[in-house]
């Protein structure tokens, strides 16, 4: 019913990068959002995106996800009938994909919630979008979910409204992650949290990225968030990419100043 | 034995000679005359041709009559005679430089080439009910100036010389015509100041009203605010150039608004722009205030989710005869839905009952 | 007998011209609302200037009208407007639906069925079945084309789970040839199942919101549901207190203050047919053919 098994397609196509990003760079007028951004994402890996507000990372991120328009570069995804380029996709398809391969997770859950349904009908909207009929089903589905994100079965009929941020952060990832996407976007999934609830966000995280071998991008200026979740790494400055490599190698031994300046100020908390 | 309610024939005859009678009003006072609310209700007359889209100052104050002074359904009847007419061609653009003006007025410059000329204007008038107009209406006669021959020329025309405010070249692209082709969003400027110029006056005023108090602020200047009379031409194609077939009272007003620019491009102010039929000049000033509001994203602003800057929300329910009458549609007969919801919520009801008993 | 001030059924032969291109439009893509250049009609928005315009672009010399709304004859908005066409077009008009060339409707399909070559006209408010989910226009256009309709099921998931039922009763949407999801004007969920496969063709105007769509001859029509919660239409569990009739849809009528009611078929038409030939309701009382 839409969901691709995603162990099997991993397998298969392992030595494929699932997206590929081609010199992208993004102005806002004379003012540079992104500059000239390349890297691969293979299956199953787990990319984090650093840097201060004002470093570009946002903009990649919605130059990435299709909501906002590239001024050069490709961004080629491993569609099911072969690599596309998403910048050059008409719309329709760009939204398709949106609700059934990809998922996008807001910093703010209201930006990624319906706050006037309920959790139930929050998590079974992608299901039914991708033609799930049988109300049953969708709410077993939706009960199941919750409970992977740690919410009692007994609020599925509650609107968002009625849940903490941390709550509502959670419910935003069962309904982005019910119907098994093949890529991720994630924007600050943690900002906005209080310190403790953070945490356990971040485990919940963990947890569901290893059982589900997602592979996804997470945009954060948090380093505590990428060096728990992030296989790679991407320091960005001023919407250039200053240092990449694996989240390990990079924070233990960085090589660029303002990495350095970066982890070091992390250290000193 | 019960009968079915029937007669809904006679009911509405019936109802139809009543409203008759109450247009008529008390016998014994003269009737009102359609000359005299043109004459003497002129601005009710200005607002039902520009709402109404027929430039007849007849028609709208028959409208007006006829209506009882409600003045949404006098333009109500106007538009739906409107719809009727034949459309035999289109004019050539007004030239509002070539306006006779009867006002004139510029809130940016103290003194300007053709003078500040106040005209017929409440704006200085203390609002004391006069009672001796209760009495009689006599007025004395206004002193006269002979009339200035020479065109005054447009404020924007002077600070377009400059270059101070955004060029705004003469295109030759036909607009769409809103009362002819269905609004399609988003619109073109030429079809939103359509739709505003005959929006509801009220809806309008309070649109920009809302950006003066922040809601999508817009800094605006009245540049000129001008009202008079200007000819109306159309070209004649077998005569192959226009020919003057008559001429209409127009309100235009002008906003020199905040201004846009950069290290490498020169600031410039913006525009917005007011034209309404007749003298309506809180609507003209009202108009270009939306107008300009609703132009944000081609000037590069920013979107604040003010209300007035949403070109949908705007254009879908300006329309005062679309608005009313969707409003007035409800009390129409719904017992057929009604009665769909009845049988659900009592179904639901002892369901819930039932629920209830079975617990306890 | 029509008035030689306006042109035959009001409109001027180009918007005649133009409606009926819209219809055509809609007809070859059923269910699809097509823009249209809706006029200022000498009756309020709302009050049916979309399918007054539909009947004025298809009504012919020839025609029989019948006009009803909450399915009765001699509703006031239904008087209203058949004798616009007398006036304007000077068409006869007709209360037996079986007559009717050409049946303009609020809120109601007629209980008996429909032929081949009639057309039924339905007003309509909101043409938009998402309108109430996505308030902005460009979007909803934007699902419709990509069909992305997850939402309304979204809405009817609501509905099941908080009220154990879907919980719409009217307006209840639909989805055509299995493309379009389709408002079919406020008429009760009890007539949905009419709008599919009728032999009639079916034209939908909304003046306000400046949309036609249509339901050509022989359409298939489904009301969405869930597999486990499938599409009931409903009405009062009584019969008629006129005509006895058991399947028609039934208007409640309060008969004083102490809580006593009947129920009476809302089809008048249909309910005056059945007693003329002799049926009997409850409270109903023998009727001579041909009204005493």
């Amino acid at each position: 019913m839409g969901a691709v098994d995603l162990s099997i397609w991993a397998k298969v196509n392992a030595d494929k990068p699932l997206l590929s990003v081609q010199g992208l760079s993004k102005n806002y007028g004379s003012r540079i959002g992104c500059a000239d951004v390349s890297f691969d994402l293979f299956p199953g890996e787990v990319l984090g995106i650093v840097g201060e507000s004002g470093s570009g990372k946002s903009t990649l991120l919605s130059c990435l996800a299709g909501h906002l328009a590239p001024d050069t570069g490709r961004v080629i995804f491993e569609t099911a009938q072969g690599p596309r380029d998403t910048v050059t996709m008409v719309e329709a398809e760009r939204r398709k994909m949106a609700r059934t391969d990809w998922a996008f997770v807001h910093q703010n859950p209201r930006d990624g919630l319906r706050m006037g349904v309920s959790a139930g009908g929050n998590v079974g909207e992608r299901l039914m979008a991708v033609g799930a009929r049988h109300y049953g089903d969708i709410r077993a589905t939706a009960v199941d979910w919750l409970g992977r994100v740690e919410i009692a079965a007994d609020r599925i009929d509650d609107r968002p409204r009625a849940f903490s941020g941390g709550m509502q952060q959670r419910l935003q990832i069962a309904r982005n992650l019910v119907t098994a996407p093949r890529l991720v976007f994630m924007d600050e999934p943690t900002g906005g949290l209080d310190v403790s609830v953070q945490a356990r966000l971040l485990d919940l995280l963990r947890g569901l990225v290893r059982e589900m071998g997602l592979s996804a991008i997470i945009v954060t200026h948090d380093l505590a968030v990428v060096r728990l979740l992030a296989d790679r790494l991407m320091v960005m400055k001023g919407g250039h990419v200053v240092e990449q490599g694996l989240t390990d190698q990079v924070l233990d031994d960085p090589q660029h100043s303002y990495t350095q300046l970066l982890v070091s100020s992390v250290l000193q908390v | 034995m019960y009968v079915a309610v029937k007669g809904g024939e006679r009911a509405i005859d019936n109802a139809h000679a009543w409203l008759a009678e109450e247009r008529r009003g008390d016998l014994g006072v003269a009737e009102l005359s359609v000359a005299q609310i043109r004459a003497q209700l002129s601005l009710a007359v200005n607002r039902v041709m520009a709402e109404g889209s027929l430039y007849d100052p007849d028609l709208a104050a028959l409208a007006i009559k006829q209506a009882r002074g409600d003045l949404i359904e006098a333009i109500f009847l106007i538009r739906a005679y409107r719809t009727t007419l034949p459309r035999l061609g289109a004019s050539c653009p007004v030239n509002t430089a070539e306006m006779a003006v009867i006002r004139r007025i510029s809130a940016t410059f103290k003194d300007l080439p053709g003078g500040q000329v106040l005209g017929p204007t409440f704006d200085y008038t203390h609002r004391l009910l006069d009672f001796k107009l209760a009495a009689e209406g006599e007025a004395a006669q206004a002193a006269t100036a002979p009339a200035a021959m020479e065109a005054v020329p447009h404020v924007m025309a002077m600070l377009d010389r400059d270059g101070m405010i955004e060029a705004e070249p003469l295109g030759n692209d036909v607009p769409a015509d809103l009362t002819r082709e269905p609004m399609e969003l988003p619109g073109s400027r030429a079809l939103r100041l359509q739709a505003i110029t005959r929006g509801d006056e009220g809806f309008i005023l309070s649109m920009a009203y809302s950006t003066q108090r922040g809601y999508g602020r817009t800094h605006a200047f009245v540049g000129e605010l001008r009202i008079g009379a200007v000819a109306v031409e159309m070209e004649i194609p077998e005569l192959g150039f226009a020919v003057e077939i008559g001429e209409i009272e127009l309100t235009e007003c002008e906003t020199v608004n905040q201004f846009k620019g950069s290290k490498t491009e020169p600031p410039q102010f913006t525009r917005g722009y007011g034209l309404v039929f007749g003298q309506t000049e809180r609507k003209a000033i009202a108009m270009s205030l939306v107008d300009r509001s609703l132009r944000w994203a081609e000037l590069g602003e920013d979107y604040t989710g003010a209300p007035a800057q949403d070109e949908e929300f705007v254009l879908m329910h300006a329309d005062n005869v679309q608005a009313t009458g969707f409003l007035e549609h409800i009390k129409l007969p719904h017992y057929v839905d009604f009665q769909s919801e009845l049988e659900l919520v009592r179904r639901l009801r002892a369901e819930v009952f039932a629920t209830q008993e079975a617990a306890e | 007998m029509s008035d030689q001030a306006y042109n035959f059924a009001y409109l001027d032969e180009q918007t005649k011209r133009m409606i009926r291109r819209a219809i055509l439009k809609g007809v070859a893509v059923p269910g699809y609302q097509v823009p249209f250049a809706s006029r200022e009609m000498p009756m309020p928005y709302g009050w049916g200037t979309g399918g007054v315009q539909v009947t004025a672009a298809c009504l012919t010399p020839d025609d029989t009208l019948k006009v009803i709304d909450q399915g009765a004859d001699d509703t006031t908005n239904a008087v209203s407007i058949r004798k616009f066409f007398q006036r304007t077009a000077g068409v006869a008009v007709t209360e037996a639906t079986a007559d009717a060339t050409l049946i303009q409707t609020r809120h109601r399909i007629p209980e008996a069925a429909l032929t081949t070559g009639q057309i039924l006209v339905y007003q309509v408010p909101i043409p938009e079945p998402l309108r109430f989910l996505e308030p902005r226009e460009t979007e909803t256009r934007k699902m419709h084309e990509l069909e992305e309709y997850g939402l309304i099921h979204v809405k009817l998931y609501e509905d099941i789970a908080r009220h154990g039922t879907i919980a719409t009763s009217y307006a209840y949407p639909v989805k055509v040839e299995g493309r379009y999801v389709m408002d079919p004007s406020p008429i009760p969920k009890f007539d949905n199942p009419k709008l599919s496969n009728s032999p009639a063709l079916q034209l939908f105007g909304a003046g306000r919101e400046q949309r036609i769509y249509a339901l050509p001859p022989f359409t298939h029509v489904v009301s969405l549901d869930f597999d486990d919660h499938p599409f009931e239409p409903s009405k009062a569990p009584h019969d008629c207190d006129l005509c006895g009739a058991g399947e028609s849809y039934l208007d409640e009528v309060i008969t004083d203050d102490q809580g006593g009611r009947m129920f009476v078929c809302s089809d008048t038409d249909f309910c005056r047919t059945r007693c003329e030939a002799g049926h009997l309701g409850a409270l109903g009382v023998p009727v001579l053919k041909g009204g005493a």
